[in-house]
């Protein structure tokens, strides 16, 4: 019963996995979304998905290209407003949330503004978007993006949405929501998560085919790397169908 | 009360809530009065030079783009953008020369469809200034504050990033829990462009769908150019009051505009034209493209019939209808390219 897939669809099934029933995630465009889309078709068929843009609880028909997309409310429960959903996320009512980075660093904090100087950028990326307000306010945010040594930094050009900031109690001593915080690295390589007493990254598990050394190799700040590290389990025929459904154009799976 | 920090960001769309109570006071009738004119006439009489301008629907969702595309035709210069996920309007008013300086929660990308080759160019060149960074929540909330004429809003987001660091918000001891918390300036942009589904001639408006950021954005703006898919009877409004979004006295110009957001996207109506915004970003990889892409599409163009023939006329308006109600597969240029090229990879 083997099938090939690509690492899109790998991560999109990790994603997913980490998303339970009857919980509520704030969604991004992209992979995030087939990964909403692939655990509510499977394991979580009551998984609440919100987007930024005031879509609450849909049936996503098929990909939406954009966060405020017609898809993005298609038989939702409301058509709201980013004021209702972000004041939602405020007050405790958002469990997950999906990030994308062009930079991470050790403790989870991200960039997607800058690449240099902020006033003469080398490389200007679209800014925060939602993205610093999912990483303030939702309960756990998962971080979804490409691991490499000038992704995977030790210092970010730009803190454009915090993680753990510097270490433990930072976020709470700046005033952000307690409790709150990154939860899981998603990469092309491996699965990571912050270790307690020091919110620093570590490795939980290892793709197919990926070696310690090859994560390693892409991260250009020292990982917590336990003893044992578990191999990713690889996506389910299901699930590399269900996916198929989801992304029937390739949008983000590729044909 | 100390303030903990000062954002070092422009401070922009900022007044005294006395001072605008004053400005509306003096400035916005509360008559019950036609408004209907045309978007070359509002857009004259109420966008000048250096004007503050937000553009209501988001990203690339029911943009007032016939009211984007006057501004261009205008030339209207030193646009300062509120970029609230501003995106192909965005783009296109800082590739036209508009805009020279943009508050930033998200602009310079196209969402899946990849980034903005002509804003960044301009943003990475010095062109176009960015003033400030703020995130999404935290515009909105702007706009929020400005719609409940106080002077801030509290908010638990940007607190300890550079987000905060590069706004134009500040920090201070909340009196009741004693925890830090941020202050969002109120934001009233000078001019907002607003595109509705129906609307009376006097500015009732109803919009089908999520509102995203219009409800507090209409009532932030101190003057608010509406275009519409259809100019209804003010009983029809009547007839479903709780339908209207914005009510007449925050509007000061109405336009009848049918697929007045192309190319963006307009819910229950047209999905968005991606060939068209495909054109614009395969285009704009120059600045010859850009001077073509706008001699093609804006500059010359006295009616919005004659740019909807441009883009294809009857037959591509219709398709757009059905793939926004499901009944055409999506087409688009960069899903081409995108499709070629990422299938690769491992074995179960």
């Amino acid at each position: 019963m083997s099938r090939e897939y690509n690492p899109t669809q790998l991560l999109a099934y990790v994603a997913s996995g980490l998303l339970e029933d009857n919980s509520s995630v704030f969604v991004g465009t992209g992979m995030p979304m087939i990964a909403a889309m692939l655990a509510q078709r499977t394991h979580a068929p009551n998984l609440l998905i919100i987007f930024e843009a005031g879509g609450i609880g849909p049936q996503v028909p098929v990909l939406p290209i954009s966060v405020g997309d017609s898809r993005t409310f298609h038989r939702a429960v409301s058509a709201s407003s980013m004021h209702d959903v972000m004041s939602a996320s405020q007050a405790g009512y958002v469990d997950y949330g999906f990030l994308g980075a062009a930079q991470i660093d050790r403790y989870g904090n991200l960039n997607t503004t800058v690449i240099g100087d902020w006033h003469r950028p080398t490389v200007r990326f679209p800014g925060s978007g939602g993205a610093n307000d999912v990483g303030s306010l939702c309960w756990r945010t998962i971080i979804i993006m490409r691991q490499d040594p000038r992704r995977f930094v030790d210092t970010l050009d730009f803190v454009t949405t915090p993680g753990y900031l510097d270490g433990p109690g930072a976020r709470e001593q700046a005033g952000l929501p307690a409790n709150t915080g990154p939860y899981r690295v998603i990469t092309q390589l491996g699965l990571f998560d912050f270790e307690e007493t020091t919110k620093q990254m570590r490795l939980v598990a290892i793709h197919p085919g990926v070696s310690v050394k090859d994560i390693q190799d892409a991260t250009s700040f020292e990982l917590i790397v336990p003893d044992q590290v578990p191999t990713t389990e690889p996506p389910s025929r299901l699930a590399l169908e269900t996916m198929d459904d989801i992304d029937p154009t390739g949008m983000v799976i590729g044909k | 009360m100390d303030v903990l920090q000062t954002g070092q960001g422009e401070l922009i769309g900022w007044h005294d809530p006395d001072e605008h109570r004053a400005w509306v006071a003096q400035h916005k009738t509360r008559a019950l009065k036609d408004k209907r004119t045309t978007v070359k006439d509002a857009v004259g009489e109420y966008v000048k030079d250096g004007s503050l301008v937000a553009c209501g629907g988001f990203g690339h969702i029911r943009v007032s783009m016939a009211s984007v595309y006057e501004i261009i035709r205008q030339k209207k210069r030193d646009i300062t953008l509120c970029g609230k996920t501003a995106v192909h309007d965005s783009d296109i008013l800082i590739a036209a020369g508009c805009v020279n300086r943009i508050e930033v929660a998200y602009a310079f990308g196209h969402e899946l469809r990849g980034l903005s080759p002509a804003s960044r160019r301009a943003a990475e060149s010095g062109r176009c200034e960015v003033i400030a960074e703020i995130s999404n929540a935290g515009y909105q909330w702007r706009f929020l504050a400005a719609a409940m004429g106080l002077p801030f809003i509290p908010s638990r987001v940007m607190l300890g990033t550079d987000t905060l660091a590069r706004s134009s918000a500040k920090v201070i001891e909340d009196p009741f829990t004693g925890k830090p918390i941020m202050l969002l300036p109120a934001c009233y942009p000078d001019v907002v462009l607003m595109h509705v589904h129906r609307s009376d001639k006097y500015g009732n408006a109803q919009i089908d769908g999520i509102t995203i950021e219009d409800f507090e954005l209409a009532r932030a703006a101190r003057r608010l150019i509406m275009t519409t898919e259809e100019i209804v009877d003010n009983d029809v409004i009547r007839q479903s009051p709780q339908d209207t979004i914005i009510p007449y006295y925050l509007v000061d110009a109405v336009s009848e505009v049918r697929y007045g957001a192309h190319p963006t996207l307009m819910p229950g109506h047209y999905y968005f034209d991606e060939q068209h915004i495909g054109e614009w970003l395969r285009l704009s990889k120059t600045d010859e493209g850009v001077a073509a892409y706008l001699d093609r599409y804006v500059h010359g163009i006295d009616a919005f019939e004659t740019y909807l023939e441009l883009i294809g006329g009857d037959e591509q308006l219709e398709y757009l209808r059905q793939v926004e109600h499901l009944e055409a597969p999506l087409e688009a240029p960069w899903l081409d390219e995108k499709r070629g090229t990422s299938r690769k990879g491992g074995k179960e």
